[in-house]
């Protein structure tokens, strides 16, 4: 008697690397989506990226002034995401909340949480945070331990599908 | 076979009725069915796929009254 084997999980992996809120969005999106598809998902988390995953009530972050100045006129946090284009001072994110919420939309960061829940595995990049002087409790819970360019590039050709967004 | 379970994700846009119906999915046992209510026409092609690739086996798939209805046995 053979006993049957399950087949292997696709593996998705995806780098977040910008901070706008519509690219934030399709990350979220096909995030918790692989995850409900039962996919092994990783997203490395660099550069902007990683500003979505300071927790929200962070306002000021950094070490040194420099740090402080950047954090100041970028707001961290999945919360404070602006628009690339039509922004208006906070008004267009605004407006695409509003509606989200009339059409029934989740924002991004409930899909992060629910992406969470499903056993997404978010990797902060270290070069990143060392940069932008952000400590592992400036992140939201749950994260990987911070990782490099070469971790990601391993999960990437060991990947079914990768995206850069 | 009686339903398990049943999600209402009727009124939901993408991704949210796979969501709904991936947690629900995760409270049952193998070979039991969930049902899942939704209003997204999208859906339609989309539990497809999820079954597919999950491996969950999609019963049923039909529409009624604008609500589409999808039945799922648990792998």
């Amino acid at each position: 008697m053979t006993a049957e084997v399950a087949p292997k999980p696709k593996k998705l992996v995806i780098i977040c690397y910008s901070g706008e809120l519509e690219k934030t969005w399709a990350t979220m999106i096909l995030a918790s989506t692989a995850g409900a598809m039962e996919m092994e998902t990783t997203v490395f988390v660099t550069f902007w990226g990683l500003q979505t995953f300071v927790k929200d009530k962070k306002r000021i972050t950094g070490e040194n002034w420099m740090q402080k100045m950047m954090s100041f006129m970028q707001r961290p946090g999945a919360s404070h995401r602006p628009l690339s284009k039509m922004n208006f001072m906070g008004m267009g994110p605004w407006m695409m909340f509003k509606l989200a919420k009339k059409y029934n939309v989740s924002k991004p960061k409930e899909l992060l949480e629910m992406s969470q829940q499903m056993g997404v595995t978010f990797l902060p990049c270290q070069m990143t945070m060392d940069m932008f002087g952000l400590k592992r409790e400036d992140l939201i819970d749950g994260m990987g331990d911070p990782v490099g360019a070469a971790t990601a590039l391993q999960l990437m050709t060991e990947a079914d599908s990768t995206l850069f967004i | 076979m009686e339903i398990k379970l049943k999600v209402d994700a009727s009124g939901l846009s993408c991704p949210l009725p796979i969501l709904k119906a991936s947690q629900g999915m995760k409270t049952v046992e193998q070979g039991e069915l969930i049902e899942v209510i939704a209003t997204d026409p999208g859906s339609v092609k989309d539990f497809a796929a999820w079954a597919t690739s999950t491996g969950h086996a999609l019963v049923e798939s039909s529409a009624a009254d604008g609500k589409f209805r999808f039945v799922l046995r648990h792998k």
